[in-house]
């Protein structure tokens, strides 16, 4: 297991719900998908979820599954309404300019140590 | 007419008894959800998770319900013509029901089938209509029942006791 701070560090990554520390969040996998209805029947908690899409239901689906941390790939930011309601949600939303490919094989690299 | 139930197995006398019987619920909640707004739909569920954590509900059994509960509404929003969320709680369960306005289900099998979705090009875009929702309610539910047919509004109900294993 390993901290979201940790990921972040590697990744470059910036946090955009800076009301959430990633040094308390931990993570012990991830889910890489952009299809939300995939990610519903999948995520749990622990698993940080490296994906593109950046709307509102993106946060909704984090929640309702128990995912702590949305990584967004490719520089993907998300409109304030959205990091609003991630922070409400307790959701940390961080973006990074890699691609999800890098991210994930970051992340697994990292929990494989 | 179409109609599906589904009860996990060892759950039949409780699941049966409590529907013959319908039982005054310990605590209620209702939403609405309109058509197409998928910003709304989320709200009841979010609402029942938030006052499920409070009464104590462990997070696996929390997951479940409004990982169910989400599906269910993006269905209704998705799909219909806009409908109603009702949360009934008990001592050792939650009743959720989802009442839409029609169209309906043309074949519900079919749409129980991992897959099969109807979805249109908006619902697609937002990463939604994968043809999952049905099954994965069905896969977090202790008892799943849905009365449909075409030209006729949809009844959704699912159960989830608080202190199975799954």
């Amino acid at each position: 297991m390993i901290t979201l701070h940790e990921y972040l560090m590697e990744i470059e990554g910036t946090n955009h719900t800076p009301g959430l520390d990633p040094r308390g969040i931990i993570l012990k996998g991830g889910y890489v998908c952009d299809m939300l209805s995939d990610v519903m029947g999948s995520a749990r908690e622990g698993l940080a979820w490296i994906t593109i899409m950046k709307h509102l239901n993106t946060i909704a689906v984090a929640s309702m599954t128990g995912v702590p941390a949305i990584i967004l790939a490719k520089g993907n930011v998300p409109e304030q309404a959205v990091i609003d309601k991630a922070s409400e949600e307790g959701v940390c939303i961080c973006s990074s300019d890699l691609d999800t490919f890098s991210l994930a094989g970051i992340l697994y690299t990292l929990l494989q140590k | 007419m179409g109609e599906y139930w589904y009860i996990r197995p060892g759950l039949e006398e409780s699941v049966n008894g409590f529907f013959s019987a319908q039982p005054e619920a310990d605590m209620a909640l209702e939403s609405q959800i309109p058509e197409k707004d998928f910003n709304q739909a989320g709200k009841g569920s979010a609402e029942v998770k938030n006052l499920l954590k409070r009464l104590g509900v462990n997070p696996g059994i929390l997951r479940r319900v409004a990982v169910a509960a989400y599906e269910a509404e993006i269905n209704v929003a998705a799909h219909s013509l806009g409908g109603t969320m009702m949360c009934r709680i008990y001592d050792e369960f939650i009743h959720i029901i989802f009442k839409d306005m029609g169209p309906g289900i043309a074949d519900i099998e079919q749409a129980m089938t991992p897959g099969y979705s109807t979805a249109d090009e908006m619902v697609r875009e937002l990463g939604f209509g994968a043809g999952l929702g049905l099954p994965n309610i069905k896969k977090n539910s202790d008892a799943l029942h849905i009365h449909s047919e075409r030209g006729n509004p949809t009844l959704l109900e699912f159960l989830i006791y608080f202190m199975s294993d799954e």
